[in-house]
């Protein structure tokens, strides 16, 4: 709990070189939205999630849902270097009888809170949890990460009306604001801006943020910890393959995995690749 | 066997470009997949009449049928996991109930999804599909009879849907095939059972009838490409011929085309019938041909259940 900023860019740093081997060993995958949420993850199981990886069905754990459930790479790998599993399971990722299948599986991996996979439905199964907490009188929290294309989706919308009706301040969803999904840029395929105005004009607090600062990271879950009676979203800002040049801000790497040469040169950039 | 290979999803979207030169009203809607469906192509030869949806999967199924009531003939499309399932309601109402001209064409069908595992793995949309009144259903066997049926279902006012798959798959036809809708397929003749099969099981199934003419057993092998309208004189012909039926679909046993079939042989032609497709369980991520294999869709399943079809004969 609560490393310092040079931990927890280190932790980054062997994050993304993580995540680049398990894809490129399991030959299909999503690489650029899992290395957007890399400083989001390393900063919600390092220094703001109260959680146990000793006992991953403990009651009193915060819950977070991937509802963007192709970026598991990145989770399935922080949820290893905090010792739900060994690292090594991370390159039987995809292949057949894993733990680690292609979209996250809660019957199946240790530290999992809800399977996800098809977009647009984790924010729903996310209060649900939140409104649990409070009928069992339990005060962990519940965070929901989410994709920028996947908002299109409209069951976001009618969740993103529920959760302030109910009031679930004890949720926390994260926007991870890279600005592509899988045809293009989010503003050619389908305008998702201005996104902030839109969750303000539903009852939500949202806090907008450089999601790759630790500090900005930081400082918003603690604020949106404090905020009480409605629920909050950070509006991470991001970019898509970040760490790897040629994967930053393109869309040829949403789900595709590098190739032997592309993973050296990767791997030389992230400077994750002496585990 | 010595199979080539080819993908199905060019097939659907080269024949797409087609319809777009030869029917103005040809209209393409697309849910963030364009390049998996190839609806890309269509998109590039007529930006004009391509709607590129976002990830809002039901938003583009009542967007279609809104289009097909101004006399569009609406193309939408997108993993068959999102094409129905997702959207199922706004199919029942707003595209069945009022029999509006749209074709449904999934991609990504059934357990060679692959890596993607359960979420993605879609093993109930003939079922979601063929329960629905108007709707026609087709589960083309390769690149040239999806090419062909979505030419011809475009001709064809009404709700369509349509499924393929992900991987490359053998070549069953060639350029010479004429595909029917509602008519199956006799691939080859037989005495003894007859293998009723649909989409990448077609294959197999002619694989498995080389098998048993090897152990002296003569096997039929039927395409039966449309499930709805279902070829009921086919079934009943074969039923009656050969006596024993095994059906062989990527798709989960329960109602899918196997059930089909046997809804028909009940009502017709009585005969002993055995069943091969996912037993009734969710996928899981692996390679296409490892997780054939280990959910039984092989030749050798169905050879297995072909003997036993035969052995249940009266
Ligand atoms: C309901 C649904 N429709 C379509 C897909 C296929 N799909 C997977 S990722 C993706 C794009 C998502 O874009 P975004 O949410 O921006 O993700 P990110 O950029 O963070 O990878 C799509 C359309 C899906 N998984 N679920
Ligand atoms: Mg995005």
């Amino acid at each position: 709990m609560d490393e310092t900023i040079p931990e927890l860019k280190s932790s980054a740093r062997e994050a993304r070189g993580w995540v680049l081997r398990m894809i490129h060993e399991a030959g299909s995958g999503h690489p650029g939205g899992s290395l957007s949420l890399v400083e989001v993850l390393v900063t919600l199981y390092s220094s703001v999630m109260r959680h146990d990886p000793d006992n991953p069905l403990w009651p009193d754990r915060d819950r977070l849902v991937l509802s963007k459930g192709h970026g598991c790479p990145i989770l399935y790998t922080i949820l290893a270097m905090n010792g739900y599993f060994d690292k090594d399971e991370l390159l039987t990722l995809r292949k057949l009888g894993s733990r680690l299948q292609g979209h996250p599986s809660m019957n199946k991996t240790p530290g999992i809170d809800m399977s996800t996979g098809s977009l647009g439905q984790g924010l729903s199964a996310a209060i649900g949890m939140a409104i649990g907490a409070r009928l069992d009188r339990r005060d962990y929290r519940t965070y929901c990460i989410l994709g920028d294309g996947e908002i299109q989706e409209g069951q976001v919308w009618e969740a993103a009306m529920a959760a302030s009706h109910y009031k679930v301040d004890n949720l926390c969803a994260v926007l991870d604001r890279n600005k592509l999904q899988i045809d293009g840029h989010t503003e050619t395929i389908m305008s998702v801006d201005p996104v902030a105005p839109k969750f303000q004009a539903f009852g939500w607090n949202t806090i907008e943020v450089n999601g790759h600062d630790f500090k900005e990271l930081l400082r918003a879950f603690k604020d949106a910890a404090s905020v009480k009676g409605r629920p909050s979203i950070i509006i991470a800002n991001t970019v898509k393959g970040k760490g790897v040049s040629f994967m930053e801000g393109s869309v040829k790497f949403h789900g595709k995995a590098p190739s032997d040469e592309e993973l050296e040169q990767a791997l030389k950039e992230v400077g994750g690749g002496e585990q | 066997m010595e199979w080539k290979l080819k993908n199905m999803r060019p097939g659907f979207g080269e024949a797409l470009v087609e319809l777009g030169k030869k029917y103005q009203q040809v209209v393409a809607l697309n849910a963030d997949l364009s390049s998996s469906t190839t609806t890309h192509l269509f998109g590039k030869e007529f930006p004009e009449r391509f709607f590129n949806c976002g990830v809002a999967e039901q938003n583009m199924m009542g967007m279609s049928a809104g289009l097909a009531s101004t006399g569009k003939i609406v193309f939408a499309s997108t993993f068959a996991m999102f094409a129905t399932g997702r959207v199922y309601d706004q199919i029942r109402q707003s595209i069945a109930y009022p029999k509006l001209n749209v074709k449904i064409v999934a991609t990504h069908a059934g357990i060679t999804v692959g890596g993607d595992g359960a979420s993605h793995q879609m093993h109930e949309d003939l079922a979601l599909m063929r329960v629905l009144p108007h709707m026609t259903v087709i589960a083309p066997a390769d690149y040239w009879e999806t090419k062909k049926a979505v030419l011809k279902v475009a001709e064809s006012p009404g709700p369509c849907y349509i499924r393929i798959g992900r991987t490359d798959c053998p070549l069953i036809y060639d350029e010479s095939y004429e595909f029917n809708i509602g008519r199956a397929d006799l691939l080859k003749d037989g005495e003894d059972v007859t293998i009723i099969a649909v989409g990448l099981m077609v294959s197999k199934a002619l694989e498995a009838a080389e098998i048993l003419s090897k152990e002296g057993i003569s096997a039929r092998v039927v395409n039966l490409s449309t499930i709805k309208p279902i070829d009921k004189r086919m079934i009943i012909g074969c039923a009656k011929r050969t006596g024993a039926i095994v059906t062989a679909e990527e798709h989960n046993m329960i109602v899918g085309m196997g059930s089909a079939v046997a809804e028909v042989l009940a009502d017709f032609a009585p005969v002993p019938q055995r069943r091969v497709g996912i037993p009734d369980v969710f996928g899981e991520s692996g390679e296409s041909e490892e997780l054939m294999r280990a959910y039984g869709l092989t030749a050798e399943n169905i050879v297995e259940n072909a003997k036993i079809a035969i052995s249940m004969k009266r």
